[in-house]
């Protein structure tokens, strides 16, 4: 573990106990994250992605192992507000405007009225809502919700960011544009974030680091770092590295797949 | 505009129905008095005498008018609007116990709900003795009510507005248990990765997701409110309120004040229940939740 190491994770391992018996969501997971990386998390459902995930956020307890985020443990970094969670769904509060919604974990922080206007505009800007602070989340269309509760998981500058599958439920379209957004906003932020995806070309466009995972138990198959650059265009998509690195990602699912 | 006709139509039918209703129910009333006197009634005299009888089975629509005009209107323009035989003293009765009732019965079933939701072991217990409390006739618990509270030096408004209460309390916990439970698995673990306390996740997530559910519940706890209350005035000997007038009614055979004291206690409870749909209409559009 160097001192850049943000989110550590040693033999991690999470038994469900259901009537059909233990179920293995986690066996013997390693995985250190160190800080600035972009590190997705790939793999067929059951494979315990969105476990590990939680279990870095302390919504899930493991039953074996140890896991560090930010040097402590995972639920002293919650208290600590270490981080932002994006889920799947945009779960906006309907009673709440957009500005509102942002403004809800700054009120739970207890942060200034200014303090919360000025961090309100500054994200909004950030994932490209401005102007839309005072509109209601039905207003919005699928995407700019997501948007929107991305916006609310930067608010109160958490150096971590886990999302996990933001981009699932929106069309083709609207996912390449979040995608290329999400990779600007992250290069200007500086921020760590672990991404839980189910597309092979999102993982790879997006990640420093590529993390295969396979079920039954839930374990890590692969660790892949990525050649490309830090600047990445849409149509790096068609180039010979990424293409190859895709390839080895798929490569790795087929394997976890094939036992 | 669209639904006057719907609307119309119905109370068309309605109003046919009734004065059917009351030739047939009052025809052989007519017919006893007729033979008596000994004459032939023509069917336009035997009609007329169904719409027109003291003491009728079923009273027509417009006697029912004729008399709540009497007791309200009238006696309004006489300077004398709210004595004691006028029906708007008597609404006011049974609407004060029935809102005091339902203020009680709300706020002891949002304290409820808020405990069962909070508190497992109040989940487990209290929710089949809520249950439980309302298969018990309120007709049958309604009299020991009074009589215990009497007991202990209470009477006048608060037994009325109790036994609304014991009415009015279950919808609302049944209401809010739902509507505190409502925000999803998702949203409660956002407020975990906030580390909200549980009175931040109460106050801004649980609180404004129920309020759809807390409308409707106390909409029917408006209406259950008035039932209450005029059964709260039945064992009290009958002095006052809607209740009182059904009772006194019913011993003297005056179907007609009957129905009138009906009548304005559907009124009451129309208009009762349409401040809530008022408030519920304002409350959401201003928490943007009515599209």
């Amino acid at each position: 573990m160097t001192g850049d190491t943000v989110i550590s994770a040693k033999d991690l391992s999470l038994t469900f106990q259901t009537n059909d018996g233990p179920v293995h969501a986690l066996k013997d997971v390693s995985l250190d994250v160190v800080k600035g990386d972009f590190v997705s998390f790939i793999g067929p459902s059951g494979c315990g992605k969105t476990t590990f995930l939680r279990c870095m956020a302390d919504l899930e307890h493991p039953t074996g192992g140890t896991i560090t985020v930010n040097g402590v443990s995972a639920e002293e970094a919650r208290r600590a507000r270490a981080y932002g969670y994006v889920f799947q769904a945009a779960g906006l509060y309907p009673w709440r405007t957009i500005g509102g919604n942002i403004r809800l974990p700054l009120e739970i922080m207890g942060s200034g009225k200014a303090d919360q206007d000025a961090r309100v505009k500054r994200v909004l800007e950030l994932v490209d809502l401005a102007g839309f602070e005072n509109k209601f989340p039905w207003q919005l269309s699928g995407g700019m919700q997501q948007r929107a509760s991305i916006a609310r998981a930067l608010a109160f500058d958490a150096d971590i960011l886990l999302m996990d599958e933001p981009f699932g439920a929106l069309d083709e379209i609207v996912r390449d544009h979040l995608n290329e957004q999400l990779l600007q906003l992250w290069d200007r932020t500086g921020k760590t974030i672990c991404f839980v995806t189910h597309s092979i070309p999102e993982a790879v466009y997006l990640s420093t680091r590529i993390v295969v995972m396979s079920p039954r138990p839930g374990r890590i198959t692969d660790v892949i770092d990525s050649p490309l650059p830090r600047e990445r265009p849409l149509n790096i998509r068609e180039t010979p590295e990424f293409l190859e690195v895709a390839h080895r990602v798929r490569e790795g699912l087929r394997a976890g797949h094939g036992e | 505009m669209r639904s006057v006709f719907p609307v119309l139509t119905v109370v068309v039918v309605i109003f046919i129905a009734w004065y059917a209703g009351a030739i047939a129910l009052n025809a052989r009333w007519a017919d006893d008095k007729a033979e008596r006197a000994g004459v032939e009634l023509s069917l336009t005299e035997l009609v007329a005498d169904t719409w027109s009888q003291d003491k009728p089975k079923l009273p027509a629509p417009h006697q029912v008018a004729a008399e709540i005009w009497k007791t309200t209107g009238a006696m309004v323009a006489k300077g004398r609007g709210f004595s004691k035989r006028s029906l708007f003293y008597h609404s006011w009765v049974t609407f004060s116990s029935t809102t005091l009732g339902f203020l009680m019965g709300t706020v002891l079933g949002v304290g409820l709900a808020v405990g069962i939701v909070y508190n497992r072991t109040m989940d487990m217990s209290v929710m089949p003795w809520v249950i439980a409390s309302q298969t018990i006739p309120i007709i049958a618990i309604a009299p020991m009510i009074i009589v215990v509270l009497n007991a202990v030096g209470i009477s006048g408004l608060l037994p009325k507005a109790m036994i609304s209460m014991y009415l009015s309390f279950f919808p609302v916990v049944v209401g809010m248990v739902k509507g505190l439970r409502s925000p999803q698995v998702m949203q409660l673990d956002q407020m975990r990765t906030w580390n909200a306390s549980p009175s931040q996740t109460f106050w801004k997530l649980r609180l404004p997701a129920s309020m759809p559910y807390l409308f409707t519940s106390l909409k029917i706890a408006m209406a259950a409110s008035l039932v209450g209350a005029i059964i709260g005035e039945l064992p009290t000997g009958a002095v006052a309120g809607l209740g009182a007038r059904l009772l006194t009614g019913s011993y003297y055979g005056q179907t007609i004040q009957i129905w009138s004291a009906l009548v304005m206690a559907a009124t009451l409870a129309a208009v009762l229940v349409g401040l809530i749909g008022l408030v519920q209409r304002i409350t959401l559009k201003r928490m943007g939740m009515a599209q």
